[in-house]
């Protein structure tokens, strides 16, 4: 797409405190754009549920955003365990994670739904042992 | 009213061209070009790191001189609380601010004594709207206006009251016309201030239309002034001292989060760490807290550059004072809350923003990727930017070129030079007669090498990074013989 501007990015999988990179630097790309706040705040929040979600349980994917005039979409995609059920993994409270994560203060159960509740649209596309990929939208 | 007026300058006949200053600004607001800094006014936020960091000192801050005095009939003299945090062995605030009357105010107002009504009014206020926490102080002007330009998200979190120095200016304008019986305009209120901030709140201030501040002193102009008059009132100080603990510790960080008597806060300092708290309140992963207390300078104002005290040996000070003093004000009666409100709320302001509209701004955003993609990724600040994005950024802004990058234009030397000796030795080769064309090919080949040698040289970029010019024929030359 001519009018559109490509962010891609790794996500690391085996380490926390890198999670939220991408997030960070799609937040201050939004904001060289002039995006309206609210905006930049959702897409943000998108975002770094997203990554989380592939650190802990995917080890690692691939975020790639797209700002087009009408639109911002993001495309989590990692290769990871894939989701056995994906209405269970929508309900808010059930989690899977382990119990390092946990500890870390992840795995409240919040990931997907919280990704759904900030997106316009959010499509799940999964197989296990092949892996995930998340598509939220947000339009402008 | 100056919408992007600043406290901070730029001296340049002590400025070096170095690039320490473009590494440590937060806001990526300076650039060194033809070989001197330069501020982008919109971006500067007036923390003063420039100020700390710059070697040569060649950062200089516009503030008021004791002359000032001399435009009134009356003044009164607003000591920041880090005043008191100055001074060895201080036991008393009262030989602090009967020196001030001896040096040709008329009057004093805490500015610490201001605040205890701030930390009211600011109770209140946080208590009565939960749909905003975390609220964010509003007392440090620079993280105003960082959040201002940089934060839009984070706007509607700013506790909307003034900052205690601007409540004291008005209660000690309205408490000196009412014991003098002159006209407002007639009375100076002056501020004594630990940093460049509150110099540029004076002339454009946060949260209101005109601020009651008529001028702005520095704590470390009238340090010396003040420690000559101390000792003279050192056994019999008047007693005017009006604030406590809770107020006299807003001086340092977490003196604020003090008198929220909460235990659902955060304080930061330091204008690095003020930034990752805002990217974390942004991502609202501070959602559990009620206040966050942000200070630019390291330890808090203390820390400000215009004080003379470390940061850290101030902070042991407090401790010291605090012992002797009542835990809050018992003098004032408590503000109306009204009064202590923003009357002009703060706005985003876009600075940032690469274009007019969003299909603009998307267009130069991919051009940002594809430049930053070429650069070599060292940040190493020869082309005048803090880092090989900023390059990029300016670039499409108009403001630079590609050949700023020293790694491009040495590459591109070297295809330059390749090109004439190929030419050359094309000529040698075949052995034939260099045609007229040939020459001029080779001729503009050659302008072209030199004019871009020469944007290696000091006055282009950095003089660090920069090749000194050409010695002139006959010159001194070094010779290892």
């Amino acid at each position: 797409m001519d009018d559109s501007l490509v962010l891609e990015y790794d996500v690391p999988g085996d380490d926390f405190t890198r999670a939220g990179e991408a997030s960070s630097a799609t937040k201050a790309t939004l904001k060289r754009l002039g995006l309206p706040a609210d905006i930049i705040r959702r897409v943000s929040i998108v975002m770094y549920e997203g990554e989380i979600n592939m650190v802990i349980h995917a080890d690692g994917g691939k975020a790639t955003v797209t700002v087009s005039p009408d639109a911002v979409t993001m495309v989590l995609k990692d290769t990871g365990p894939g989701i056995p059920d994906v209405d269970k993994a929508m309900q808010a409270g059930w989690s899977t994670a382990s119990g390092a994560a946990r500890d870390l203060g992840f795995g409240a159960g919040m990931g997907l739904p919280n990704m759904k509740k900030w997106s316009d649209r959010m499509t799940i596309d999964t197989a296990v042992g092949v892996g995930t990929t998340v598509t939220a939208v947000i339009d402008l | 009213m100056e919408k992007f007026f600043h406290s901070v300058y730029l001296d340049d006949s002590l400025c070096r061209g170095c690039i320490n200053c473009i590494k440590r600004c937060p806001t990526q607001a300076i650039r060194v070009q033809n070989g001197k800094a330069r501020i982008t006014s919109e971006f500067c936020i007036d923390c003063g790191e420039c100020v700390r960091t710059c070697s040569y000192h060649a950062k200089k801050l516009r503030r008021d001189t004791l002359e000032i005095l001399d435009q009134f009939d009356y003044t009164v003299a607003l000591p920041a609380p880090s005043l008191y945090l100055q001074f060895h062995n201080l036991d008393d605030v009262n030989i602090v601010l009967t020196a001030l009357l001896r040096l040709g105010f008329d009057d004093v107002y805490e500015v610490a004594a201001a605040a205890e009504l701030v930390s009211a009014a600011s109770r209140a206020y946080v208590q009565s709207h939960r749909e905003s926490w975390p609220l964010i102080s509003t007392a440090c002007p620079s993280v105003v206006r960082l959040i201002r330009v940089r934060f839009p998200n984070l706007v509607e979190r700013l506790l909307p009251l003034k900052p205690p120095v601007e409540v004291a200016a008005e209660l000690a304008r309205e408490r000196a016309v009412k014991r003098t019986g002159l006209p407002g305009h007639r009375i100076g209120v002056i501020f004594l201030s630990p940093c460049p901030a509150k110099v540029t709140y004076a002339r454009d201030p946060l949260g209101v239309e005109r601020s009651h501040l008529d001028g702005v002193l520095a704590i470390k102009d009238l340090y010396p002034l003040l420690l000559e008059q101390m000792k003279q009132v050192r056994s019999d100080p008047q007693a005017l001292a009006a604030a406590g603990r809770a107020g006299v510790s807003w001086g340092i960080s977490g003196g604020e989060s003090g008198g929220m008597e909460s235990e659902s806060y955060l304080a930061a300092d330091g204008i690095e760490n003020v930034i990752r708290v805002l990217e974390e309140v942004e991502d609202d992963k501070l959602s559990h807290l009620q206040f966050i207390e942000l200070d630019a300078c390291d330890g808090g104002c203390v820390g400000g550059v215009l004080n003379v005290e470390n940061p850290f040996v101030a902070r042991a000070k407090l401790r010291a004072l605090s012992a002797r003093l009542p835990r809050s004000d018992r003098h004032l009666r408590p503000a109306d809350p009204d009064s202590i409100a923003w009357t002009a709320p703060v706005r985003y302001e876009p600075v940032f923003r690469l274009g007019s509209s969003l299909k603009e701004s998307i267009a130069l955003a991919r051009q940002v990727e594809e430049l930053t993609a070429q650069f070599p990724g060292l940040d190493c600040g020869c082309c005048g930017a803090p880092s090989c994005r900023a390059l990029a950024e300016d670039i499409v802004r108009g403001l630079a070129s590609r050949h700023f990058c020293i790694h491009i234009l040495r590459d591109h030397i070297h295809t330059l030079s390749d090109t004439c000796a190929d030419m050359i030795a094309d000529v040698v080769a075949k052995n034939q007669e260099c045609s007229q064309e040939r020459i001029q090919a080779l001729a503009g080949q050659l302008d072209q090498l030199n004019t871009e040698i020469a944007m290696m040289d000091v006055g282009h970029r950095p003089a660090a990074c920069a090749v000194p010019a050409a010695q002139e024929e006959g010159g001194d030359v070094y010779d290892p013989a």
